[in-house]
């Protein structure tokens, strides 16, 4: 699959990347810049070595991903579901979704200090906070998903007699696919970035934590290292859920760029 | 068990708006037999189409009676299969999963009649090919498909090969004989094409707009296969267009 093509494609957008690392490591070795502000990228990657090595990187990152996943599978899973429902009945529509989008406009970083002062600052807190976050982008898509869907297929569904399950199942659910899963996307990355918020707000594990404590004890490799790491596992799912997306929405015949 | 699938009788359906009332449809008689094609052809706002949703229980707002083998049409069912000018199929199922719908392909049963419908329609090679990957006249034949599975009483068409080119049209049409000389399925078929109508059809039902109602109908007694090129097809054309063009005296309706 990947061919001369791709490797030539990589090199091209890993060129940028790669020439500011080299000018990184050039201005700390030669004393343009403070080697305590600005490690250089081979003293991070020697701290990333060590962190892996003594097991604390893994231990950390799993507590995160835990964290997040829990939010995530919360929130989001309340978000496709009232979205869902939202978007197939107007009853529940007037009924609910006035409150939630103006629950959607409460800007979550204000709505800490007030979980913490609810739930304090263990796991219970952190895991709300970041199923709010996953709540409304699934909720916004899968709501719009379901009235995106081609109302002739409704008439076809009738006449073929589909049962209210199948309808569900056979229409709906496939139509409002590509809206959902644009909406788990964005959920997952308001999840991480939520994640981020709990644990530096205070927590004693995860990897916002690790950057708090390297952070006071002026270890700015560390900080890095966590920076990077959440970063690439942002990536990393957000990826997965393309994969996701090109399995399953193989049967659209729209614009490829 | 009666000789007619299809009974209607005395329809009329009116359209109201705050201000009028507009006559869609006015004392409509027709009758469809078992096993037999007719064609319903006429100019647009005649309301062929709305009574070919009245049929299929799409529209059942109207007055009148309208019964199928014997039962009247309460709403829509797998009994009157129904066309639509689009295909409509579902473009995330192959054509196989569109067939079938709601059915499971993994029960035996609905895996032979899929197959034997698919081989009736002649799309062998694309059971797994999606709605996009096929042109007009296979999406249109995997929508007959679909209908035909649930063995429908009659086949209700609504200007089925109307998006589609000419040369495309005339091999459906002859396909669509194909599937009714094998499948032994009543056909209503609603159309503008006059020479579709005569090469398709027993009956051919002539109908006037404002208010919509049936001007003539006139029997095709040509053996199947037609050729259109004959002499006695381009004289019931003839006989087609001028029922067309003449208005008849008002609350005029035939019974059959």
């Amino acid at each position: 699959m990947i061919g001369k093509a791709g490797v030539k494609r990589f090199l091209l957008s890993a060129l940028i990347p790669f020439l500011v690392l080299v000018a990184w490591q050039l201005a700390v070795t030669n004393g343009l810049a403070s080697r305590q502000m600005f490690p250089p990228p081979t003293s991070i990657l020697g701290d990333f070595y060590d962190m892996l090595k003594s097991g604390e990187l893994t231990h950390h990152l799993g507590i995160s991903v835990l964290r997040a996943m829990v939010g995530f599978l919360i929130g989001g899973g309340l978000g496709l579901l009232f979205g869902l429902l939202n978007g197939l009945y107007r009853r529940t529509e007037e009924l609910l979704d006035p409150t939630i989008q103006m629950l959607r406009t409460v800007p979550l970083l204000a709505i800490t200090p007030l979980f913490i002062l609810w739930f304090g600052f263990g796991e219970l807190s952190k895991v709300l906070l970041i199923a709010m976050g996953a709540f409304f982008p699934l909720y916004v898509n899968s709501f719009l998903g379901v009235r995106n869907v081609d109302s002739k297929l409704f008439d076809v569904a009738r006449v073929l007699e589909f049962s209210r399950f199948h309808q569900l199942t056979k229409v709906v659910m496939p139509a409002a696919m590509p809206n959902i899963l644009l909406g788990m996307r964005l959920s997952l990355s308001t999840a991480w970035l939520c994640l981020v918020v709990a644990e530096l707000m205070g927590a004693d594990q995860g990897i916002g934590y690790l950057i708090q404590d390297a952070r006071s004890y002026m270890r700015t490799g560390v900080v890095f290292v966590g920076i990077i790491i959440f970063a690439v596992v942002g990536k990393l799912t957000d990826s997965l859920v393309r994969v996701l997306e090109s399995r399953l929405l193989q049967w659209r015949d729209s614009y490829k760029g | 068990m009666t000789a007619e699938a299809l009974e209607i009788s005395q329809l009329s359906k009116t359209f109201r708006t705050a201000d009028k009332a507009t006559h869609v449809l006015d004392n409509v008689q027709l009758s469809l037999k078992k096993q037999e094609f007719v064609s319903i052809i006429g100019p647009s706002g005649c309301g062929k189409s709305t009574l070919l949703k009245i049929a299929a229980g799409l529209d059942v707002d109207y007055e009148g009676l309208v019964q199928l083998d014997g039962i009247d049409v309460s709403g829509p069912s797998k009994e009157k299969g129904f066309i639509f000018q689009e295909h409509r199929l579902f473009p995330w199922a192959t054509v196989e999963k569109n067939i079938a719908a709601d059915l499971s392909l993994k029960n035996p049963e609905v895996r032979q009649k899929v197959d034997e419908m698919i081989e009736l329609v002649r799309l062998q090679g694309f059971e797994k090919a999606y709605p996009k990957q096929l042109s007009g006249g296979m999406a249109q034949r995997v929508a007959i498909a679909r209908a035909l599975v649930r063995n429908p009483q009659v086949l209700l068409l609504d200007e089925p090969f109307g998006a589609l080119d000419a040369f495309t049209r005339n091999h459906m049409q002859e396909s669509l004989l194909d599937i009714w000389r094998q499948n032994k399925t009543s056909m209503l078929l609603v159309t503008h094409d006059i020479d579709e109508a005569i090469f398709l059809s027993n009956r051919v039902v002539v109908m006037d707009a404002r208010p919509g109602r049936i001007k003539a109908i006139i029997p095709v007694d040509l053996p199947y296969p037609r050729n259109r090129v004959s002499a006695s097809f381009q004289q019931l054309r003839t006989q087609v267009l001028s029922a067309l063009d003449h208005v008849e005296e008002e609350g005029n309706s035939y019974e059959i």
